[in-house]
């Protein structure tokens, strides 16, 4: 999923400038997973700002909303009657889920209220731990399962580099060195051989470097 | 992958290093950091004083990622003032594009040995908020620097007009862990096309010696030319933070002893590093040392002369 934390509520106030009637919108999807775009922060965040701009000596009226999914027109559309009645919006998706309320609603300022971090999922409760880069060409079937793209500190995709240290990557000791994990699993397979592959250059083409992406499925096109 | 290009007679390139390696020649190599500044100053200094005492001088690439005169131009100063320049090229700034177009640039300008290796992370460096880029890996930039150099590619498949004849070296990490996964990496790194290997700097020699079993054992001794890595050390409290600090070194605790209970601890850090010289020397497969003096150049020539390498030989 994705992973995104809320900025600081000074961020978010400041971000909504002036405005009076401010709506603020969760989302159903990756943010209410990880605790800080769903119902429940939608509902502290409106509060928040209340008592912050009642603080100010400019207080706010504010109107909730937790849509299923912010990335999804079809629920985005369910907004248009609220958001009439609004200033400003904040957001609590993903940067994906701003930007569609921002293209659906272009003479409403939205503001995001998260910084989306990245896609990983949860080690234990309240750590989560980023797992893919999105490189768009998946090469974890000669990796162990480990993507060296996102959990190597420097994408090596043939390392470890000079480093790697008692298992820990070279740029911060709670962080274990992606390449001994690679290592250690594909020996636990009896594969450690694959590490005398040379790994060739990736295309990054198929990452972000090629520009924005689309994915077209013609057999599902209406 | 094909084994390196070397027939009887015959080189893969005009490098001085490659030629006193096939001669079996015992080569020395130092290190140079070029300054913080737009300068050649430092550079001109080391090289006027150390060149008579080694084989080459490596310049560093923006080492620990922070910048410095660029280690291409500290290159031609190196040149200008009669010493021999390996350039190192690291993974960290520049992509295959900006690789490959400083590569033939500092071909063009004399430069004919080439250390390929990954780069310490930015977060390390002066600029931790920088972007990296990582484009390539190190084994992949050595066979890069091969693939134009023997094919006359580029990695694109476009053809060169004139190709750089590159001497390729890399680094290895012989007391890193896991030690297997170090003589594998190094396996790679020779198919991949290094010739010559610069070690990490070795203060555990028996560490070290029982990794040259391993390198031997496997036969890449035979395949490449590994020169170990010694830095001198001025005082207990820079070995110490080696020892804590920097990945890849493992540092004995009787020389940690040694170096707090000596009367004078510069004069001890020199007789350690030349008592090294002389350990690793007698290792086989060993064929040259890589003196990393780290902000302590001044100290090279005397180094050099007491290990008893003052001499050093004349290409062709
Ligand atoms: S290889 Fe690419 S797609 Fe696969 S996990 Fe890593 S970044 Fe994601
Ligand atoms: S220590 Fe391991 S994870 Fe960290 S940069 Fe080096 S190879 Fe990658």
């Amino acid at each position: 999923m994705i992973v995104a934390e809320q900025k600081p509520l000074a961020e978010i106030a400041e971000n909504i400038m002036e405005a009076q009637k401010v709506l603020v919108v969760g989302c159903g999807g990756c943010v209410t997973v990880c605790l800080s775009g769903g119902q429940k922060e939608v509902d502290i965040l409106a509060t928040s700002l209340r008592i912050l701009r009642k603080k100010e000596g400019k207080p706010i009226d504010t109107a909730t909303e937790t849509l299923e999914r912010q990335c999804d027109k079809e629920y985005v559309d369910k907004l248009a009657e609220k958001i009439q009645a609004a200033d400003c919006v904040v957001s609590l998706a993903c940067g994906v889920g701003v930007q569609y309320l921002s293209e659906r609603y272009p003479d409403k300022c939205v503001v995001p209220a998260q910084n989306t971090k990245f896609i990983g999922g949860t080690t234990e409760h309240g750590v989560w731990e980023e797992r893919c880069g999105l490189c768009g060409e998946c090469i974890l079937a000669r990796t162990g399962g480990i993507c060296p793209i996102i959990r190597c500190s420097k994408s090596i995709l043939n390392g470890p580099c000079g480093g790697s240290q008692d298992g820990k990557c070279e740029v911060n000791p709670d962080v274990p060195c992606a390449w001994t994990l690679i290592y250690e699993k594909l020996k636990r397979q009896g594969r450690e051989d694959a590490i005398y592959e040379v790994f060739p250059v990736k295309d990054w083409s198929k990452s972000r470097d090629g520009g924005p992406r689309k994915y077209v499925r013609e057999d599902v096109l209406l | 992958m094909s084994e390196p290009a070397k027939q009887d007679g015959e080189f893969t390139t005009e490098s001085k290093l490659e030629r006193l390696f096939a001669r079996g020649e015992f080569v020395v190599t130092s290190e140079i950091g070029p300054q913080k500044g737009a300068s050649a100053e430092s550079v001109i200094h080391h090289t006027e004083q150390s060149k008579a005492y080694c084989d080459g001088f490596n310049i560093t690439d923006n080492q620990s990622a922070v910048v410095r005169l660029s280690s291409i131009a500290a290159a031609v100063h190196i040149m200008r003032h009669g010493g021999n320049p390996v350039i190192q090229m690291t993974c960290r700034d520049r992509n295959r594009i900006a690789i490959q177009s400083d590569l033939l640039g500092a071909y063009s300008l004399g430069v004919r040995d080439v250390l390929c290796l990954s780069g310490d992370h930015q977060s390390f460096g002066n600029h931790p908020t920088a972007r990296n880029v990582f484009d390539i890996d190190s084994i992949q930039l050595i066979a890069l620097v091969k693939m134009m150099r023997d094919e006359r590619r580029l990695l694109c498949g476009d053809e060169l007009k004139t190709e750089p004849r590159f001497y390729i070296g890399a680094v290895e990490s012989p007391t890193g862990d896991p030690v297997e996964l170090r003589v594998m990496r190094l396996a790679k790194k020779v198919r991949a096309g290094a010739q010559f290997i610069q070690t990490q700097a070795v203060f555990d020699v028996e560490k070290f010696a029982a990794w040259m079993d391993l390198v031997r054992n496997s036969g890449l001794d035979q395949r490449v030319n590994i020169m170990a890595g010694v830095i001198p050390v001025k005082s207990v409290r820079a070995l110490r933070y080696m020892k804590d600090n920097v990945a890849g070194i493992s540092v004995p605790d009787e020389l940690v002893d040694r170096m707090a209970n000596a009367e004078n601890p510069q004069e001890e850090g020199k007789t350690i590093a030349v008592e090294l010289i002389a350990q690793l020397r007698r290792i086989a497969g060993v064929k040259g040392i890589h003196i990393m003096p780290v902000g302590w150049e001044d100290v090279l020539p005397e180094i050099v002369t007491r290990a008893g390498l003052q001499l050093r030989p004349v290409a062709d």
